[in-house]
């Protein structure tokens, strides 16, 4: 006898919140019927953090801010059949590309030499190789890598992930009713 | 004191049909159509103000907001930004201290782009108010600018004027003809008034029997049998029927027409006033594209001298009953007006908008009267052949295109200008004559004609080979094609007059898809794609702007697949270096992923 193999899902938060991966969470008891039919691969849901197979389904959170995001989404484009981004911040940098107005040299003066709050005597800015490179500006990821679909919402709602994940599980076309993609 | 919106109108009879006489001198002299302006016009004429701001909203040269009260309009086509045009609008904006497509504080100066003014040859060329200003360098921007600021008046530029009429005193611009090769037909001497006199003689059918038999093809870009198209005319039933020049040359890279008009302005009249007497036609226009004002009052002294022969207006070379007249049309800036139905809605004051086909114009045209529409040199073609004769006439070219054909030739070359060739004349032949030694590609008859590769260079002018209305531009192996095929595609997006949705919808899809291509974002569908879009285009669209608008795309795949190709073959668009430039600079090391990066790009 063979066991069916079943579809395996990464997903991963870049420069995100998390608040798309509660989300997903919010599916409740769901994630069990979820588990019945794929695994998860890398993911901070089972903590799982190299891809260890071939993904069906990367699901995306979070825009680029620095060069780390970069290299994972990239890693992502490559073991994943289809690449989903969620959320706002995924399609178009979002919260963290507010400073994207402000040259980036501002921005890391402003956090960790001149901030009101900020006490800093040597006024030396982190330059530890080990920490990522911010980018000069907050990317959207489909400026990295393609992006075969995007959701919508910050966060999508648990119904809309859900709708998403089993239509793409089941390869039919996603409907989404009105009431899941009003957002005002 | 009467407004002067309402004398213009009554100068032209507040006439509804000549609206865009009345709206172009509004906006020569106030700088804008303002709204009240039309609200004044519309009560004027009679129509409603909605009619007058459709109008206004269509051409480039006006505009309900101002655009400046000297607007430099700097052409913004492919052969410009290969000649620099770019650093000239950067030395612009530097010295006005506002970007492109702004008018300064002070309302004295606009910044615009424009599509080609037909100078290519003399790229990079502009339009400071009604005068070209060519071969424009970044370093004469601050005097010129100076000068301006001083006289408030583009006339007040100094200038060395051009060669022939280009210093006639009602010209006097900077503009060189650049004409490299005359031939029989077109560019060589002409017996001032002869094919008149001789037209007069000559019975109705006898002229469309010459014309027909001497089997002359429209120049324009269709290349539609005059002879035939004059007969379709003379049968029309119809009490009144007009000869219309179209001197709208707004295809990118074509101005052999501002040539002719310039040296030839003679032969372009009798050839209409053949045409006049061939089908009975008592009014002609000569709708003279916006860009070409500066030749307007020359080409009104060229018409009062022939009125002053009595070859122009009622009983034309002393023969009863064979009046007719010709008054000047200007255009306003708008590609599509070139062709012909568009040409006819704008000389009755309306909107460019191409018509449905049929009925043709010949049947019902301008005003509805039987109407013939003929490229400038075409009607130079009818004056030589009633001179020098069918037979003559069909003894150069080839036998499906018999005659000569000017090219107006510029891009990568030496010697850039104006050439009449013999048909036939192979490209490789038009190559050595124009000294382009590096020659990639060859665009034939602008960018909605097609691309061909040095494989080709063989092939001929000819209609049954590579028709054009007159445009070569070459590319030199330096050239990026895929970016001038994005560029050539702006331009169509920009001057589709958006009624139909294959041209409207199409062109913008196509330059996407050009864009993600050129960014490394390319999908293999996306060949695909451009094949169907082009073809749905062609088939689908209403006139011949949408229906050849995807050629540059269609026949650069054809000629040159490999620009594709390799495009969609790279892997990705993302530069990791340039997008953490500031923090390596911070902090004082590259990113640790660019090694790896580098590995699998
Ligand atoms: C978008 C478009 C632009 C055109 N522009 C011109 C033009 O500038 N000059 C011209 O003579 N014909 C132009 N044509 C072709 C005219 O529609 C028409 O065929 C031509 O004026 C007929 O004259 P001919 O038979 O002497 O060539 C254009 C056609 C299209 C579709
Ligand atoms: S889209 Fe909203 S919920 Fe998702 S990561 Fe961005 S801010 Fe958080
Ligand atoms: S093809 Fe383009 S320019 Fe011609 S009518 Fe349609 S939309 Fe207008
Ligand atoms: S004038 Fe610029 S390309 Fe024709």
């Amino acid at each position: 006898m063979t066991t069916a193999v079943k579809p395996r899902i990464a997903t991963v938060s870049l420069a995100g919140c998390f608040g798309c991966h509660m989300s997903l969470l919010d599916i409740d008891e769901r994630l069990l019927d979820l588990v019945e039919i794929v695994d998860f691969d890398r993911s901070p849901i089972d903590d799982i953090k190299t891809f260890t197979h071939r993904c069906a389904i990367g699901l995306v959170e979070g825009g680029c801010a620095n060069d780390e995001n970069v290299h994972v989404l990239e890693e992502f484009r490559e073991n994943c059949d289809i690449l989903v981004s969620i959320g706002e911040c995924a399609r178009t940098g979002g919260i963290p590309a507010l400073r994207n107005s402000i040259p980036l040299a501002e921005c890391l003066d402003e956090a960790y030499r001149s901030g009101p709050t900020v006490y800093n005597p040597t006024g030396t800015l982190p330059t530890d190789e080990e920490l990522p490179l911010l980018l000069n500006r907050v990317v959207p990821c489909h400026e990295v890598v393609r992006i075969d679909y995007h959701v919508m919402g910050c966060p999508p709602s648990a119904e809309t992930l859900w709708q998403v994940l089993t239509a793409l599980l089941s390869n039919e076309k996603v409907q989404l009713p009105y009431e899941l993609i009003k957002y005002d | 004191m009467s407004d002067p919106i309402v004398t213009i109108c009554e100068h032209y009879h507040r006439d509804r049909s000549r609206l865009m006489d009345i709206v172009r001198e509004v906006q020569a002299r106030q700088g804008q159509v303002s709204p009240e302006a039309e609200a004044v016009i519309a009560r004027e004429l009679g129509c409603k103000p909605v009619e007058v701001q459709s109008t206004v909203s269509f051409y480039a040269f006006l505009s309900e907001r101002p655009v400046g009260h000297i607007p430099i309009r700097l052409c913004n086509d492919v052969v410009d930004r290969m000649a620099g045009a770019a650093e000239v609008a950067r030395a612009f904006e530097r010295e006005l201290g506002i970007p492109m497509g702004s008018v300064t504080g002070d309302g004295l100066f606009g910044l615009h782009w424009t599509p080609c003014i037909g100078m290519s040859d003399q790229a990079p060329a502009a339009l400071i108010g009604d005068l070209p200003v060519t071969r424009l360098r970044p370093e004469d921007v601050p005097e010129l600018v100076e000068i301006l600021r001083l006289s408030k008046d583009p006339h007040a530029i100094p200038r060395e004027v051009g060669d022939g009429n280009n210093a006639h005193p009602l010209v006097r611009s900077m503009v060189h003809n650049n004409i490299r090769r005359s031939g029989p037909v077109c560019l060589s001497p002409w017996p001032r008034g002869e094919a008149v006199h001789r037209a007069a003689a000559m019975d109705p059918r006898e002229i469309l029997e010459t014309i027909g038999t001497s089997g002359l093809r429209g120049r324009g870009g269709a290349a539609f049998p005059t002879g035939m198209k004059w007969r379709f005319a003379a049968q029309a039933p119809g009490a009144r029927k007009t000869v219309i020049c179209n001197a709208d040359e707004g295809e990118p890279g074509t101005f052999k027409d501002r040539v002719l008009l310039t040296e030839q302005a003679g032969m372009v009249v009798e050839g209409m006033i053949i045409a006049a007497r061939a089908i009975g036609a008592d009014e002609g226009i000569l709708y003279l594209r916006g860009e070409y004002e500066y030749l307007r009052a020359f080409l009104e002294s060229v018409l009062q001298e022939y009125r002053a022969d009595g070859l122009l207006g009622s009983s034309i070379a002393g023969l009863g009953g064979f009046d007719f007249d010709i008054r000047i049309q200007m255009g306003a800036g708008a590609y599509v007006c070139g062709e012909e139905t568009a040409l006819i809605s704008s000389c009755e004051g309306r909107r460019g908008d191409p018509r449905n086909k049929p009925p043709f114009p010949a049947q019902k045209g301008y005003l509805d009267r039987p109407t013939i529409v003929n490229n400038v040199e075409t009607f130079c073609c009818a004056t030589r052949i009633v001179l020098g004769g069918a037979e003559w006439f069909r003894s150069l070219g080839t036998e499906s295109s018999p005659g000569t054909k000017l090219l107006s030739v510029s891009g990568d070359c030496e010697r850039p200008g104006v050439y009449e060739f013999e048909f036939g004349t192979p490209l490789s032949s038009v190559l050595r004559a124009v000294q382009a030694d590096d020659a990639q590609a060859l665009l034939v008859g602008g960018p909605s004609g097609q691309f061909v590769q040095e494989a080709g260079f063989g092939r001929t002018i000819a209609f049954d080979d590579l028709g054009t209305a007159g445009a070569v531009v070459v590319f030199d192996h330096s050239r990026d094609l895929l970016e001038i095929v994005e560029q050539y595609m702006e331009f169509f997006c920009e001057e589709s007059c958006g009624y139909c949705t294959p041209c409207r919808f199409g062109n913008e899809v196509i330059l996407q898809i050009v864009h993600r291509l050129r960014t490394g974002w390319g999908k293999p569908e996306d060949l695909d794609l451009l094949r169907e879009l082009g073809q749905v285009m062609r088939k689908a669209s209403r006139c011949g702007l949408g229906q050849t608008s995807a050629n540059p795309v269609l026949s650069t795949m054809d000629q040159f697949p490999h620009i594709y190709e390799s495009q969609i073959a790279r892997p990705r668009g993302f530069d990791l270096a340039a997008a953490t430039s500031q923090a390596e600079a911070l902090a004082g090391h590259p990113s640790r992923h660019l090694e790896k990066e580098g590995d699998h790009a």
